[in-house]
C-alpha cells in the first residue's frame, strides 16, 4: 500500500467516525443563575445525569444524546430567547423546561408554532400544556395540588380560617391559590384574609400586619422559595406563630439557609422526597451523589427533570425517528412509565397524573410524613 | 388601633432605609446637578461588603456589628470617590446629559460586574447584629426595626451637622451655590466633590446593611428597586434638599407599607406612586424644595 493510499483509507476512517459522531440534539432552557437558581440547577443536574447515563448505555437510535443548555437569569423575557436559539441555530428535536410555570409560559407558544416537542419537568400551572399539543408536562398540575393542600390544611391543621398570601405577577402564584381557595371554601373553610405581592418583595411585614389582625389559624404561601422563606422570618418577628404552608414552589436548599428557624412547624407539598426510603428513590439519590458530590442531594426538580429525559428518550424509540410530528405523537402515548418520581401516565391534556408528597419542617429539618394518590 | 400603629412602625422602618440612599442622590445633585444612577449599585455593593466581612467576626454581637457596618461605610466610600475620580471628574466639564448616561453606564457596570464577581444567585445575609423582638401591648417591635430607624436618624443628624457646623461642609454649600465662586474665594472643588461622593457612598452602605439585616437574601440586583424608590423620594422631597430627602423616604416607605396592608395591595407600587404625581402637580420642586428655572 503507498502513502496515497493510506492518507485515503484514514480520511475515510475519520469521515466515518463523524457520522457516528452525528448526535441527538436536546435543547434544556432553565433558571441556573438569578433569584429561582435552585430550580434550574436541580433540573439540570438530574437531566445531565439522565443524558450521561443514557449515552453509557449507548444512546438512542445509534446515535449519542447531546444536552445544550441555555440559562435565562430567572428573567422575564429570556426563555423567549433562550429557546428560539435552541430551536433556529442548534436545531434540537425536544426541549426540556422549566420548572417555574411563568418561564414555561414563555417559551410553550414558540416550541408549538416550530413543532418541537417540549417537556415541563415541574412546571404545574395548567395552561403550560393548554398551549397547544406540543407541550407536555412529567408532573401533577395545580387544580391537584391545590385540592391536596386544601384538604390537608382542614384535616391536619384543623385549620378553619386560613390567610393566603400569593404572588401577582407569578402565573403559578396566582393560579395555585385560585385552586386552593376553590376547594378549601366548597369544604367549608374560610379565607380570613388575602393579600397580594410582586415578584421581588422583600418586605411583606404590611401585608403580615393585616394578616395578623384577620387572626388566621394557618397562612397559605404559594410562592417560591426565597419569598416564603423571608414571609416567614418576619411573620415570626411580627408576633404571627401560626403554621405556614406552601407547595412544590418551596422547594430549595436555600428555604431553610434563609428561613431559618422561623420555619419550624411548617408544610409544603412536592413530587418527590429523598427521604422516601422507597428503592427505586433510594437507587437515584445514590446515583445522583456519586455524580454531584456527597453533599447534593437531589430534590423533586432533579428527579422531575431526570425522568423528564428519560419520558423523551422513551417516546423517540417508540418513534423510530426524531421528526417533530412522530416524536409528539409517541409522547402522546406515553403510558405506565416507571420513574424516580412514580409512573408517568401522560393523558388526553398533555399532562401526568402523580402523587403529592407533604413534607414538615421540624427543628430546622425536613421530614417526609405523607404521600396523597391522586 | 394597634394594627395601624405597627403599619406606621413597619412603615416607618422601611422608609428610614429610602431616606438613606435618597440623601446620597440628593447629596450629589445638589453639588453636581445631575443624579448619580451608579448609587443604588454602590448600595448593594456595600450590602456584599457586609456579607463577607459578617463572616469574619462572631455572628450576633454588637462589637462584630459595628465593625461590619463601618467597614461597609468605608469601603464603600472610597468605591464612591474612585468613580467620581476616574469616571465622572473628566466629563464634568461637558453637558450635564453625558455625564448622566455616563452614570447609567456605570450602574450597569457594577450590576453585571457584581454577577461575575459574587454570582447570580442570591445569598443569605448573616445575622451581624443581636436580635430580639419586644412585645408593647399588641405591638411587637424587632430589634432590627429599632435599630435601622435610629441609625438612620443618627447618620442623618451627623449628615446635618456635617454640612451646616463644618468648615467642609460649608464649602459644600458654598459649591452648590456657585461652583466658579467657591473656587474663586479658594475651596478646592476636587475636594470637595470627592468627599461629597465619599458621604453619600457611605450612606448608601450603611442603608445596604440595614437592609440586608431586615430582608436577608442580597443579590446584585438588589439596589434596581429600592434604588428607584429612593431616586423617587429624594424628588418628592425636593431633590437638592436633605432633610426633604429625609421626608421623601419617610413618606414613601409609610405610604407603600398601608397600602400594602390594605385590601388594595395588588396595587401598592401602582398608587404610592400616582400619589408622587398628585404631590408634584402641586409642588413640582417637591415638599420642600424651592423652585428654580434651570437650563438643561
Amino acid at each position: 500500500m503507498n502513502l496515497a493510499s493510506r492518507l485515503l483509507l484514514t480520511l475515510m476512517v475519520l469521515a466515518l467516525a463523524l457520522r457516528a459522531q452525528d448526535t441527538i440534539k436536546v435543547g434544556e432552557y432553565a433558571s441556573l443563575t438569578g433569584k429561582e437558581a435552585s430550580f434550574g440547577q436541580q433540573s439540570h443536574k438530574g437531566l445531565t445525569l439522565a443524558i450521561e447515563e443514557l449515552n453509557a448505555a449507548g444512546g438512542v437510535l445509534g446515535k449519542k444524546l447531546e444536552l445544550i443548555t441555555e440559562d435565562n437569569q430567572t428573567k422575564p423575557g429570556e426563555s423567549a430567547t433562550a429557546v428560539k436559539k435552541l430551536i433556529s441555530r442548534d436545531k434540537v428535536v425536544a426541549l426540556i423546561g422549566e420548572v417555574a410555570s411563568g418561564r414555561s409560559l414563555e417559551a410553550a407558544p414558540i416550541a408549538q408554532a416550530a413543532k418541537i416537542p417540549m417537556i415541563a419537568p415541574a412546571a404545574t400551572n395548567p395552561k403550560v400544556t393548554q398551549t397547544g399539543n406540543y407541550i407536555f408536562r412529567v408532573c401533577f398540575i395545580d387544580p391537584f395540588q391545590g385540592t391536596v393542600m386544601a384538604k390537608f390544611a382542614q384535616t391536619d391543621l384543623k385549620a378553619k380560617k386560613v390567610a393566603v398570601l400569593s404572588s401577582v405577577s407569578n402565573a403559578y402564584s396566582v393560579g395555585l391559590a385560585k385552586f386552593f381557595k376553590e376547594t378549601f371554601t366548597a369544604n367549608g373553610g374560610i379565607i380570613v384574609s388575602e393579600k397580594n405581592f410582586s415578584e421581588g418583595d422583600k418586605d411583606f411585614r404590611a401585608q403580615l400586619t393585616a394578616v395578623k389582625a384577620a387572626g388566621a389559624d394557618a397562612v397559605f404561601v404559594p410562592s417560591y422559595y426565597t419569598e416564603a422563606a423571608l414571609i416567614a422570618r418576619q411573620a415570626r418577628d411580627l408576633g404571627i406563630n401560626v403554621p405556614f404552608f406552601g407547595g412544590d414552589g418551596w422547594v430549595a436548599d436555600q428555604l431553610l439557609e434563609i428561613g431559618g428557624e422561623a420555619l419550624n412547624g411548617c408544610y409544603y407539598s412536592t413530587h418527590f422526597s429523598p427521604e422516601n426510603q422507597d428503592s427505586v428513590v433510594q437507587a437515584f439519590v445514590k446515583k445522583f451523589k456519586a455524580r454531584w458530590g456527597a453533599n447534593e442531594n437531589p430534590d423533586a426538580f432533579a428527579a422531575l427533570g431526570y425522568d423528564a429525559a428519560y419520558v423523551l428518550v422513551d417516546a423517540i424509540k417508540r418513534a423510530g425517528s426524531t421528526e417533530g410530528p412522530k416524536l409528539r405523537d409517541a409522547l402522546a402515548a406515553t403510558k405506565n412509565f416507571a420513574g424516580v418520581t412514580g409512573v408517568t401516565n401522560i393523558d388526553a391534556n398533555r399532562d401526568a397524573s402523580k402523587p403529592a408528597a407533604i413534607i414538615a419542617i421540624k427543628n430546622g429539618k425536613l421530614e417526609f410524613l405523607k404521600t396523597v394518590a391522586p | 388601633m394597634s394594627e395601624f400603629l405597627q403599619q406606621l412602625l413597619n412603615g416607618l422602618s422601611l422608609g428610614a432605609i429610602y431616606a438613606l440612599i435618597a440623601l446620597g442622590y440628593t447629596m450629589v445633585y445638589g453639588v453636581l446637578r445631575f443624579i448619580n444612577f451608579a448609587h443604588s449599585d454602590v448600595f448593594m455593593v456595600g450590602a456584599f461588603i457586609g456579607y463577607y466581612l459578617g463572616k469574619l467576626v462572631p455572628e450576633g454581637t454588637l462589637w462584630g456589628g459595628l465593625l461590619v457596618l463601618s467597614g461597609a461605610m468605608i469601603g464603600c466610600a472610597l468605591l464612591g470617590m474612585f468613580i467620581e475620580r476616574v469616571v465622572y471628574r473628566p466629563l464634568r466639564h461637558g453637558p450635564t446629559l453625558n455625564v448622566l448616561i455616563t452614570a447609567i453606564g456605570v450602574s450597569l457596570l457594577l450590576e453585571y460586574t457584581g454577577q461575575i464577581v459574587f454570582g447570580a444567585a442570591p445569598r443569605t445575609f448573616p445575622q451581624i447584629f443581636p436580635t430580639a423582638n419586644y412585645h408593647v401591648g399588641s405591638l411587637t417591635i424587632s430589634s432590627n426595626q429599632v435599630f435601622v430607624i435610629g441609625v438612620a436618624i443618627l447618620l442623618m443628624i451627623a449628615l446635618q451637622l456635617i454640612v451646616f457646623k463644618t468648615k467642609i461642609g460649608t464649602a459644600m454649600r458654598a459649591v452648590s451655590l456657585n461652583p466658579k465662586a467657591a473656587q474663586l474665594v479658594g475651596v478646592n472643588n476636587n475636594v470637595v466633590i470627592s468627599f461629597t461622593f465619599g458621604l453619600g457612598s457611605a450612606l448608601a452602605a450603611a442603608g445596604g446593611i440595614l437592609y440586608a439585616m431586615n430582608y436577608p437574601s442580597i443579590d446584585p440586583l438588589m439596589g434596581v428597586m429600592p434604588g428607584l424608590k429612593a431616586f423617587v423620594a429624594a424628588i418628592l422631597g425636593g431633590i437638592g434638599n436633605i432633610p426633604g430627602a429625609a421626608l421623601g423616604g419617610l413618606l414613601l416607605g409609610t405610604v407603600e407599607t398601608f397600602i400594602g396592608g390594605s385590601q388594595f395591595s395588588t396595587y401598592k407600587d401602582a398608587i404610592a406612586f400616582a400619589i408622587l404625581i398628585v404631590i408634584l402637580l402641586f409642588k413640582p420642586a417637591g415638599l420642600l424644595g424651592k423652585f428654580t428655572i434651570e437650563k438643561v
